[in-house]
């Protein structure tokens, strides 16, 4: 077998894997195997722990336990990163158990599920992870024969001898639990790969399809009460104050508590809590900030045509350039704010007593949370536990802790098990909500070439960071400039699935788009030739890779057969690097009824190694189709603070009947993997906008389409 | 409180609630079957989706007062060990992301199945409409509802 050294200091283990992040020393005990036919071992005592942790458990029928490390809100890491130990390990993957590992920070390291870099920062350490268990085996294995480890080898959980002698794992674990640590292990060659790149089935499958209990909202505990939460129907109001009478008659009603401007309904059941909370009587006061959407669009339009921004990147002379140009394009793009509307509302369980702090739920960043409800309850982080149960979606909401702050509130005043249910209504009008943002993007063009680019963004709060300025067409255009102002608002904002992104790729295509149909440049070619630019840049900042680039370009082009299509089929184009991937995406729009329809999008994607296809095949699926819905339908305003939507009723997600066909291609090569949960999202709304421009002679400029359409007939009908 | 009759998944419990409370919620925190999911209280989601009398239901607007001594079946009595055809397509198929409407989707569908056994695709995506997947899904689950109905 081909195998490629990695050295690895034992000393220095801890640490390398400290930076790369994942989840490491990996250590073997017996104790934990999910079925009961794995017998643990009689005499647990034996075994040396001091140096192990169970990361990788190994019962002594050879059966495999694996912990993964980052929550699983649906993007597949719970499937995808015990894959990569069990292929280093060399194990069949139906002799693999995979469990939820709690928080522990001793241990792993980036316990978070965020910016689609769960894989990528896991690959070397869960590899590195995998193959030291195996050498250790592999060790444990020769010394038993008075072989050398070198003569031996391992294949589907067995190690083989010179001899042809055999033992399976579970024979050699005790003695492999009592080894040294290697400095050195060594990795397979990906042509070696027996799991990775084959499609293994969600791992939670059979509970999920049975109703087992899996998410945050299922879990139970002897004893529990359940809260529900009266909060501040606007932002910018405070509870002055409130009448609990009716509230209390409830049956299965047991407490009412005040924690600041909130109000906690105890109940011994999910349905008296939320009843009893609807009889809470609240008076509410108006603060001095009582926003609406319509001001906010006025504010970051008058941002926009200020002066004030923060320069975020600034190559050559922008003024020079549109000084100097043939022509100049500006362009405006416009975008609501966005709930999340995660399927699994908001909830956590909390129980607080005198010595700890227990929390168990849906988080997408466990560490962060317990230093936050460490501060909030004056207590060491050492006393606070947080389990992660499998999550009903997270899109960015769960980054945020605060229903886990509020929860530890509520028990520690209560001092009872407890879990707090989020309402729909709660969910969508107590969001951290994707911020408002405009964007205005300006182009020079000189000599049939594109001299100078300047993107400006207003956003509500925050928005666009540093790395974003350096992606594409950052150095490929001479001059270019991106800035940045802010509104601050009382209104919360953070990330939504993809941030930052989201929206910003649908501007900069669309702008793309009709930048070059003035030109009268080919969308494809134009791209190419811009992308050859950038090839052999010494810029260490851009980290987006023009051949990869161009090659799902090229692949695109080719798979969706960009320019031969059908009639009525009308096709838009974008290629789109974030989050460390290179996709490219063409929608195919038709007119039925005289609106346009997106019947396909064809995706094309460089992630690096292929972890397990069909995973991948379904992030790339549900982003496409999650970055088509919120582009034609999403919306959300606010009137005085007030959130207008409460529900699916009049808040609009994409459903079946408006989902299209998803077709998507991966580029193959051995480069290491990159995550998918968010690069397939951005390129899609631009992707349709272009399209709904052939289709229709109507350029969008700002979202959600449906609306933007709306108003665009009804301006013909007015004429 | 009131004491009521419930028959579910075979078996029949008897149950003290509030005339008005859903289904949704005795299912879940009084008879912990779980399998059933709280997505929107206003049969907006689908997720809470339950079969009554074989016809698929939204049990978060039904109260236990309406369904009291009717057949009810949840996710968890669709089938003994996880086998119906619809599940069985589900996991062939690999359909979940988060995973958390995939049952009210099953009993949708399976319903749905019961009922036309050879469902068009245009039939598949009207019944399923009101099915809402954050993760988007959709694609897969229609394949698997074809799955189902072909095997």
């Amino acid at each position: 077998m081909t195998r490629i050294s990695s050295t690895i200091d034992r000393r220095s283990f801890l640490k390398v894997s400290s930076l790369a992040g994942g989840g490491m020393l990996i250590g073997f005990n017996f104790l934990t195997a999910c079925k009961s036919d794995v017998q643990p071992p009689v005499n647990i005592a034996d075994l040396n722990f001091n140096d192990f942790n169970a990361f990788i458990q190994i019962a002594d029928n050879g059966m495999v336990t694996i912990f993964s490390p980052n929550p699983e809100i649906g993007q597949g890491v719970k499937t995808a990163m015990p894959m990569i130990i069990a292929e280093e390990l060399d194990v069949p993957w139906d002799h693999v158990f995979v469990k939820q590992a709690g928080l522990d920070t001793d241990n792993f390291t980036r316990q978070v599920a965020g910016g689609s870099q769960s894989i990528r920062f896991g690959w070397d350490s869960l590899r590195e992870t995998g193959a030291t268990a195996r050498q250790m085996l592999v060790n444990a294995a020769a010394a038993r024969w008075g072989v050398k480890p070198a003569e031996c080898s391992t294949s589907e959980g067995v190690i083989t001898g010179p001899g042809g002698e055999s033992l399976h794992y579970g024979e050699v674990v005790r003695e492999a639990a009592q080894l040294e640590v290697p400095d050195n292990v060594s990795l397979k060659d990906p042509s070696e790969f027996k799991i990775i790149g084959n499609d293994a089935i969600n791992v939670d499958i059979d509970e999920i399809i049975t109703g087992k209990p899996l998410f945050g909202l299922d879990y139970k505990k002897e004893g529990m009460v359940y809260a529900s939460v009266l909060r501040p129907p606007s932002f910018g109001q405070t509870l002055d104050s409130f009448d609990d009478t009716a509230a209390k008659a409830v049956n299965g009603v047991q407490e009412v508590v005040r924690f600041g401007d909130k109000v906690a309904v105890i109940a011994n059941n999910t349905w008296a809590a939320i009843k009893g909370k609807r009889m809470l009587k609240a008076e509410w006061k108006d603060g001095e900030k009582m926003e609406s959407s319509s001001d906010h669009d006025q504010l970051l339009s008058d941002l926009l045509d200020g002066s004030d921004f923060e320069t975020l990147r600034e190559d050559g002379d922008i003024s020079k350039a549109f000084a100097e140009a043939d022509q100049v394009i500006e362009r405006t793009y416009t975008s609501p704010f966005l709930p999340h509307n995660c399927m699994e509302p908001m909830n956590f369980f909390g129980e607080v007593t005198d010595d700890k702090v227990t929390l168990v739920g849906p988080i997408q960043t466990p560490e962060g949370t317990r230093s936050g409800v460490a501060k909030l309850l004056e207590r060491p982080e050492e006393s606070i536990t947080i389990d992660m149960t499998r999550m009903g979606g997270g899109f960015g909401r769960r980054l945020y802790g605060d229903f886990v702050m509020e929860v530890a509130e509520i028990a520690d005043k209560i001092r009872k098990p407890v879990k707090l249910i989020y309402t729909r209504e709660d969910d969508m009008t107590a969001g951290i909500y994707r911020p408002a943002i405009k964007y205005r993007i300006a182009a020079s063009v000189k000599d049939g070439e594109i001299t100078g680019y300047h993107l400006k963004e207003a956003a509500i709060n925050r928005n666009m960071y540093n790395l974003i300025p350096n992606f594409f067409p950052a150095g490929a255009i001479a001059n270019y400039k991106v800035d940045v102002a802010n509104y601050q608002s009382n209104i919360s904002t953070g990330a939504w699935r993809a941030p930052y992104t989201n929206f910003l790729a649908f501007a900069e295509q669309s702008f793309f788009d009709e930048l070059f149909e003035i030109m009268g440049a080919d969308p494809i070619q134009t791209r190419l030739d811009l992308l050859e630019k950038v090839k052999g840049t010494t810029d260490e900042k851009i980290e987006y890779s023009p051949e990869r680039l161009q090659n799902v370009i090229r692949m695109a082009v080719e798979k969706s057969g960009w320019g031969t299509q059908k009639e009525g089929v009308h096709q838009g184009f974008v290629a789109y690097y974030c989050h460390n991937t290179h996709v490219a995406e063409v929608a195919d729009v038709v007119m039925e009824n005289d609106m346009p329809v997106v019947k396909k999008v064809t995706c094309v994607v460089d992630c690096g190694i292929l972890v397990n296809p069909t995973g991948a095949r379904n992030q790339v699926e549900g982003g496409v189709i999650d970055g088509v819905g919120h582009a034609m339908y999403g919306d959300f305003s606010f009137d005085k603070g007030r959130p207008g939507y409460k529900n699916f009723d009049t808040y609009r997600l994409i459903r079946m009947k408006e989902a299209p066909e998803v077709v998507s291609h991966f580029v193959k090569n051995d480069l290491s993997p990159t995550g998918l949960g968010e690069p397939a999202l951005p390129p899609a709304g631009g992707a349709v906008a272009n399209a709904v421009y052939k289709a229709t002679g109507k350029r969008l400029t700002s979202q959600p389409f449906i609306e933007a359409l709306r108003q665009q007939s009804e301006k013909e009908i007015k004429g | 409180m009131p004491t009521y009759s419930l028959k579910v998944n075979g078996t029949t419990h008897q149950v003290e609630a509030d005339a008005d409370t859903p289904i949704l919620w005795v299912l879940r925190d009084q008879l912990d079957l779980v399998g059933t999911k709280f997505g929107c209280g206003i049969a907006q989601c689908g997720a809470c989706t339950i079969h009554l009398n074989g016809e698929a239901v939204r049990s978060c607007i039904l109260t236990i007062s309406q369904v009291t001594d009717q057949e009810i079946t949840t996710i968890e009595g669709l089938s003994e060990k996880g086998d119906h055809p619809v599940q069985v397509a589900w996991k062939e198929l690999d359909v979940p992301q988060c995973g958390y409407c995939q049952a009210g989707q099953i009993m949708t569908a399976s319903a749905l199945l019961d009922r036309n056994q050879n469902p068009s695709e245009a039939e598949i995506k009207q019944a399923m409409h009101g099915n809402l997947c954050r993760c988007a899904t959709y694609n897969r689950i229609v394949k698997a509802v074809q799955k189902a109905a072909n095997s």
